[in-house]
């Protein structure tokens, strides 16, 4: 049984009169370890794409199954739960509040997991020692560059021990020598087990994980399943041939 | 078809506490964030808390004023009986009407079992001269010596009138402080207190021996005051200057209730109805009737100014009236030339005001509260359209719809529940403000109650204004809000 089941998935927005479908009809699956790209150029709706499988929305057709659970009749209380305990995000613009230090950036899923002061602070750290981050605990992360900034948004994805983590262009708001780093980050973290989505629309990018999917007007236009970066890892346990 | 385990009910309820601990701190360090936008925004709560103490202490403080006056006359057992112009259709029997006479003390102590102290009252218009002065007392009037009792009299020097002197018709009076600050000189101004016991006093020319002295009636915060002063250095008295008049015996007036105690002369009753026969006043307060005949009237009993009674308890007030209604319909012949004076409507009076006064403070107080409560939701709309993003931010980790409300309800109430601590500091400043410049009777009382009230008022503000907030902070949608810029 794969990680996640999407099932003829559809998303509908109206505009006025206008309907426009964002996600047409679209089923893949991602098996539990699996390091994988969605694609896509702006509007493609691979946006749309994530925020589905992050349980941010809802669709308006179409079955999803993460860990074993339908969730598409799922209400905002239960989607918020199953966002803290099962999904990491890691944004473009990093997303860490300003007014918290890094390590209380990296504390706030577990507030919302209601985890004890003592084990919070514990666990924190230990992620942000993950991402050789621990020495700026105590910054701000306007104090950080872009880069550690990332890696603190990272630990804070990783800290409430995710079964998947989703990457919306992580690198998009780095140079390319920063943006190299968290992708190697992303590749050790895939190694050491993690289901890890990439979202990008740059197919060098995209070109670090094993698996690629592309989207083109709400639908999966291409399916590539290539040991491209040498990751074979995933294609050697067999991922299915979609 | 829901998923079951991913709810977390049973966990959440666990850690609630923990996490309103948090929330709570995020809320304060949020309002430090910005210190002056709360300050100003706490403002309107602290006017409308404080203002609701003040208030509610200045009513309070009227209210025990007035009560305390209440008793001094004799409380609410005490019931006057007065002349009264006949009722219209009665107007025909002016000339047989008896007025209220001593006649009707003796009917009503027999016949009016309710009522259990009579004390019948003959007032002297009088002049009372000694020591080279004069005085003209408030009330000079002739008694028994039972009025000692009625009108919450105490001697506090020499002894009151007795029946004896009645019945003889001495020429031996009882007096109030007051007469003394007149005649002799108050202790302020003379530097020690003079008891003019066996002293003589004329009254309208007719000697009198003064046989006691009351003590002195002051309210407890005039009570208060003098002690205060007592305790203060004495200014340096000007040298050789002309001394200045202070007013009334040099004392501040204070409550006219007990000015009126302390200006009282005690006759015998006897005495009066036999010196001063012609002179004797015949009408109650402010009515204009004068029977003709003039004392003595159609009986030749002796005539009374009024009678105060006092019933067996405020309970049976109704019926004691009656009684004594009944009783005085026959010995008037059915001439209604009596009425009943009750210190109810006085009580009434009192609690509606305090009524009244409590409404309309607390209307202003309630207004002043509801302004500051837009402040904050104001304060509180601007402040979650500034962290949209926070909130975003927060709901893509896992904070569910609830946990937003409850962070910016929270923080909605703490600068309520500051600026109502600060309200309730404040309002101490403001009564002793108030104080200053109040008659001293009428000190403002701050009573924990109201203290209670309004913080409470405060907290509620603090929980409404923050709910259209929270409600809207919490419903943002966590895609839009990540986007928002």
């Amino acid at each position: 049984m794969a990680l996640v089941e999407l099932r003829n998935v559809s998303k509908i927005y109206r505009l006025g009169e206008e309907e426009i479908r964002a996600l047409d009809d679209v089923s893949l699956d991602i098996e539990e370890g699996e390091f994988i790209s969605i694609i896509g150029p702006s509007g493609s709706g691979k946006s749309t794409l994530m925020h589905i499988l992050g349980c941010l929305d809802s669709p308006t057709q179409g079955t999803i199954k993460l860990d074993g659970v339908m969730i598409q009749n799922a209400g905002a209380r239960e989607l918020a739960a199953i966002r803290n305990r099962k999904i990491g995000f890691v944004f473009q613009f990093f997303n860490l509040l300003p007014k918290l230090n890094v390590l209380q950036n990296v504390e706030l899923p577990m507030i919302y997991s209601g985890i004890s002061g003592k084990e919070r602070h514990r666990r924190a750290l230990e992620a942000l020692e993950s991402v050789d981050l621990a020495n700026r605990a105590r910054h701000r992360p306007s104090q950080l560059s872009g880069g550690q900034q990332q890696r603190a948004a990272i630990a804070r994805a990783l800290v409430n021990n995710p079964r998947i983590i989703f990457a919306d262009e992580p690198t998009g708001n780095l140079d390319s020598h920063t943006g190299d780093a968290i992708l190697q980050l992303f590749r050790k973290l895939s190694q050491a087990g993690r289901t890890i989505v990439l979202v990008t629309h740059d197919p060098e990018i995209a070109a670090v994980t094993p698996r690629r999917i592309e989207i083109r007007d709400g639908k999966v236009a291409t399916r590539v399943d290539l040991t491209l970066a040498g990751l074979d890892r995933v294609a050697a346990k067999g991922a299915p041939a979609l | 078809m829901k998923g079951g385990p991913v709810l977390r009910a049973p966990e959440e309820l666990r850690h609630t506490y923990a996490q309103l601990g948090i929330t709570l701190l995020a809320g304060m360090r949020e309002i430090w964030a910005h210190k002056f936008r709360s300050l100003l925004t706490m403002l309107g709560i602290i006017l409308g808390v404080s203002s609701l103490v003040a208030m509610s202490a200045l009513v309070a403080g009227m209210e025990k004023g007035a009560k305390e006056s209440l008793v001094a006359i004799g409380g609410l057992e005490k019931v006057r009986v007065e002349p009264q112009d006949l009722p219209v259709e009665q107007r025909h029997l002016t000339d047989q009407a008896v007025g209220i006479t001593i006649n009707d003390v003796y009917a009503l102590d027999h016949s009016a079992p309710l009522i259990r102290k009579l004390s019948p009252e003959m007032r002297l218009p009088a002049t009372l001269s000694a020591n080279g002065k004069t005085y003209r007392p408030w009330v000079c009037v002739g008694v028994w010596p039972v009025a000692l009792e009625m009108s919450e009299h105490t001697i506090a020097h020499g002894r009151m009138i007795t029946e004896l002197d009645d019945e003889l018709a001495r020429n031996v009076c009882v007096i109030g402080t007051a007469t003394r600050d007149e005649l002799w000189g108050a202790p302020e101004k003379v530097g020690r207190e003079i008891i003019p016991l066996g002293e003589t006093v004329y009254i309208n020319g007719v000697p009198f021996t003064i046989v006691g002295m009351f003590q002195h009636y002051e309210s407890e915060q005039e009570r208060k005051a003098r002690e205060l002063a007592k305790l203060q250095p004495e200014p340096a008295q000007q040298q050789g200057g002309v001394a200045r008049d202070r007013g009334r015996g040099g004392r501040r007036r204070g409550n006219f209730v007990f000015y009126l105690k302390n200006s009282t002369v005690y006759l015998p009753l006897n005495t009066v109805w036999m010196k001063f026969r012609s002179g004797v006043a015949l009408t109650g307060f402010g009515s204009s009737f004068q029977p003709v005949g003039g004392a003595g009237g159609a009986t030749g009993d002796p005539r009374l100014s009024s009678l105060e009674v006092k019933i067996a308890s405020v309970d049976l007030l109704p019926e004691a009236l009656q009684q004594a209604r009944n009783v005085l319909m026959s010995t008037h012949k059915g001439i209604e030339d009596f009425t009943f004076r009750t210190q109810e409507d006085w009580a009434e009076q009192i609690a509606i005001f305090v009524r009244n006064a409590r409404l309309s403070g607390g209307l202003i107080a309630g207004i002043s509260l509801l302004v500051g409560g837009i402040g904050i939701m104001n304060i509180m709309l601007a402040s979650i359209s500034e962290r949209v993003r926070e909130i975003g931010i927060r709901k893509s980790v896992g904070a569910a719809t609830v946990d937003i409300f409850v962070q910016i309800l929270v923080e909605s109430v703490v600068i309520a529940v500051l600026g109502g601590l600060a309200g309730l500091a404040t309002s101490f400043a403001l009564v002793n403000l108030i104080s200053s410049f109040s008659p001293t009777e009428n000190a403002p009382i701050v009573q924990v109650g109201s203290l209670l009230v309004a913080f409470s008022f405060s907290v509620v503000v603090g929980v409404l204004a923050g709910i259209f907030p929270a409600v809207k902070a919490a419903r943002l949608n966590p895609i839009q809000a990540l986007r928002y810029e």
